[in-house]
């Protein structure tokens, strides 16, 4: 989880309590403006059509998300371990493959998806509290709150998707951000420290990545075809590399991995992270 | 970092050492070696100008990049003299519980320290060629290169095993747990801590080498840190040093020449109590990791947002000059912030009352074995005069909102009370140990 405010927001969600408690009166809610607009860019047609099909990829995620999480919630409050158990990482992914859009609404990643450590022992909530207790004390009791305030907290990121304005810059940031969350904690297994899911992780922002590279592609290989072809191959590399750890539906258990093929992945990460964050050549005049 | 505009460097010196004084610091075997380099005007150039102002007059003396600065005086040097090229900090553990045989460590530690500072070999030498040399050798014939060797100890110091609980002071203790916290245990700690700074590596090295072996039965090693800045050499003009970020760092630190701003930001006063910390300072080491791949591949618009500063100039955003105050109320022309409210220098410089005197260095230890990636940042090393009141609100607002913390992690804490300096025939820690 990186707390991560790039992102355009409606003025309708502006009243929503923004990422953390105690600034000071003059913090602003969200500080995504650039002190000098350099990006600001004409915006073509076939940009507005990326950007438009994200916004709706977006949606869909977070629909799917939401019906996830209502079973996965259901599996814990019937105090069915193994289930949840199954349940949880499938569902994280539909989170993690937009997780820059969702990461721009406040406090509401956090709650989702804070780490130990990450906030107050208090305020501790959302998907790792309960892994915790689904893999360290192997039960679902005492999960029920957090359960249903998951379940409401995802209900409230489907409502809030629908306000926010996706731009062009706001699709290449989000795309090299989606590989910096993997770089940051799933490469060195920190994301998922009791389920041991990472990969999970990994291959939805992998996914939700390639899907903005897809959507920018036809854009791209107008403005430098050379490059569009270095990140698919470098795309095509990854994913090779990840199919190694596919088991069924899912992935392997992170801490199965020797320590020379987490290496290669984070390596294959950085590899494609580096042309993929020069697609910032397509908001050039 | 500190007020590196007090340390600029100035071509040719016009220092100069006495043959004695020559002769003192090359100690023995390096005598023709060093003079040779003195007749070719190669070796003492460096700064004419004062910078290690400590308050002593001995210190004024100080000048040039290879002089040494006086180990005894009435503050530890390597607080507010200005940062040297090099850091090789150590974290030490007791393994003895005796009061009498730490007061025998910090004694032997002390005259050690004066030594190398001045830029001697430690000990005597003997005769008897069937004894292991008393010095280790690898700093034979090198000037003292400014080297400081500041001592502090940990709040472990104060448990049981020396009975020395009831002495420490109130508001020292162990950090409280900040958001995002990383923290391996292999980087945290220690009973003590011992920063030596030097315009040499090797010289800096071969310090904590010697301490540590004179602590052999006594105290051993349980971390250790190198670090980095540019040097003198490569920027002559002493302009304010750049992290591995690419971002100037320490332009808002506090001037160390101000006498009243250190007394009222870095010296412990004897309002403050105890009186063994009477002109000691308190210090926070914090080993911050830089995700720099992560960073390289961040927009300049991004970075420049992150820190509230313009990456060339170092100036506030929308402003020109490094210097330039922080209009933190001023708006762009979409009526946002100019200084984001999540930036890094905003939330650092808060409402402006509290200062802390930082003085880290970079840090680089090769690769991280899991990720492939750099194992670098920042060796954060700051002072003050209470931790409690200065350095924690100061990193509780950071670790909660600086958008810096997508981009570094706190791997490594200690926090160390930095003792007042010692008098020659003395030693460092005495008012606590005596």
């Amino acid at each position: 989880m990186v707390r991560r405010l790039g992102y355009a927001l409606a003025t309708g969600v502006l009243g929503f309590t923004v990422v953390l408690t105690g600034c000071s009166e003059k913090n602003e809610a969200v500080d995504n403006q650039p002190a000098e607009n350099k990006g600001a860019v004409e915006q073509n047609e076939s940009l507005t059509a990326a950007t438009d099909a994200y916004k709706t990829y977006v949606i869909e995620q977070t629909d799917l998300f939401v019906q996830s999480t209502e079973q996965f919630v259901d599996a814990v409050k019937t105090g069915d371990v193994k289930k949840a158990q199954e349940l949880y990482a499938p569902t994280r992914m539909f989170y993690e493959r937009i997780e820059p859009i969702a990461e721009s609404f406040g406090d509401l990643d956090p709650n989702l998806d804070a780490r130990e450590g990450d906030v107050d022992d208090k305020e501790w909530r959302g998907f790792h509290r309960i892994e915790k207790s689904l893999w360290i004390d192997q039960q679902t009791a005492g999960q029920e709150g957090y359960a249903d305030q998951l379940l409401s907290d995802s209900k409230l990121l489907r409502a809030l998707v629908e306000t926010v304005e996706v731009s062009p810059d706001v699709l290449i940031s989000g795309a090299v951000g989606l590989l910096n969350e993997v770089s940051s904690s799933k490469v060195v297994g920190e994301e998922e420290r009791y389920s041991h899911t990472d990969l999970y992780d990994f291959a939805a922002n992998v996914e939700g990545a390639e899907k903005i590279f897809e959507l920018l592609k036809p854009e791209l290989e107008k403005k430098d075809a050379a490059l569009a072809s270095d990140i698919k191959g470098k795309f095509e590399e990854l994913d090779k590399d990840l199919s190694q750890y596919k088991v069924g539906d899912g992935y392997m258990i992170y801490t199965d991995l020797k320590q020379e093929q987490t290496k290669k992945l984070s390596q294959l990460i950085d590899a494609l992270a580096e042309p993929l964050s020069q697609m910032g050549t397509v908001l050039e005049a | 970092m500190s007020d590196t505009q007090n340390d600029k460097q100035q071509g040719k010196t016009e220092t100069k050492l006495s043959r004695r004084e020559v002769l003192k610091m090359a100690g023995v075997g390096g005598v023709s070696l060093l003079l040779g380099s003195v007749v070719g005007g190669s070796v003492l150039e460096g700064s004419g100008l004062t910078s290690a102002l400590t308050g002593s007059s001995d210190t004024k003396k100080a000048g040039g990049s290879q002089a040494s600065i006086p180990f005894y005086d009435t503050v530890q040097a390597g607080i507010v003299t200005p940062s040297q090229d090099f850091l090789c900090f150590a974290s030490f553990d007791l393994v003895v519980n005796r009061i009498e045989d730490v007061r025998k460590l910090f004694r032997e530690w002390t005259e050690a320290a004066a030594q190398m500072a001045a830029g001697q070999p430690v000990g005597e030498e003997s005769s008897n060629a069937f004894l292991p040399p008393k010095d280790t050798g690898e700093a034979a014939g090198l000037l003292p290169a400014r080297t400081t060797i500041t001592f502090g100890v940990g709040p472990s110091f104060f448990d049981e095993r020396l009975g020395l609980q009831a002495k420490r002071p109130a508001s020292f203790k162990v950090l409280p747990k900040f958001p995002g916290d990383s923290l391996l245990e292999e980087w945290c700690g220690g009973d003590i801590g011992v920063q030596v700074c030097a315009n040499d590596l090797q010289v800096a090295f071969h310090a904590i080498r010697n301490l540590t072996r004179i602590a052999r039965g006594k105290a051993v090693l349980r971390w250790m840190q190198e670090g980095f800045q540019r040097t003198g050499a490569a920027n002559p003009a002493g302009e304010t040093p750049r992290n591995l970020l690419g971002f100037k760092d320490g332009t808002g630190n506090p001037n160390v020449n101000d006498r009243e701003l250190m007394n009222s930001h870095v010296w412990v006063q004897p309002s403050d109590g105890p009186s063994w910390m009477e002109n000691g300072s308190y210090m926070v080491t914090r080993r911050i990791r830089m995700r720099i791949e992560v960073w390289d591949r961040s927009s300049l618009q991004d970075q420049e947002t992150t820190f509230g500063r313009h990456r060339a100039s170092g100036a506030p955003l929308g402003e020109q000059g490094e210097f330039d105050p922080l209009a933190l109320d001023k708006k762009d022309e979409n009526g946002k912030l100019a200084i984001p409210a999540m930036s890094h220098v905003r939330l650092s410089h808060g409402d402006g009352s509290v200062k802390i005197l930082r003085r880290s260095y970079s840090y680089s230890s090769g690769m991280d074995l899991k990720s492939g990636q750099f194992d670098a940042g920042l060796f954060f090393v700051s002072y003050q005069r209470n931790i409690a009141t200065q350095f924690v609100p100061l990193q509780e607002r950071l670790a909660k909102q600086d958008k810096l913390n997508e981009y570094i992690v706190h791997v490594g804490s200690a926090v160390f009370a930095c003792f007042p300096g010692a008098k020659k025939g003395g030693y460092i820690g005495e008012g606590l140990l005596s």
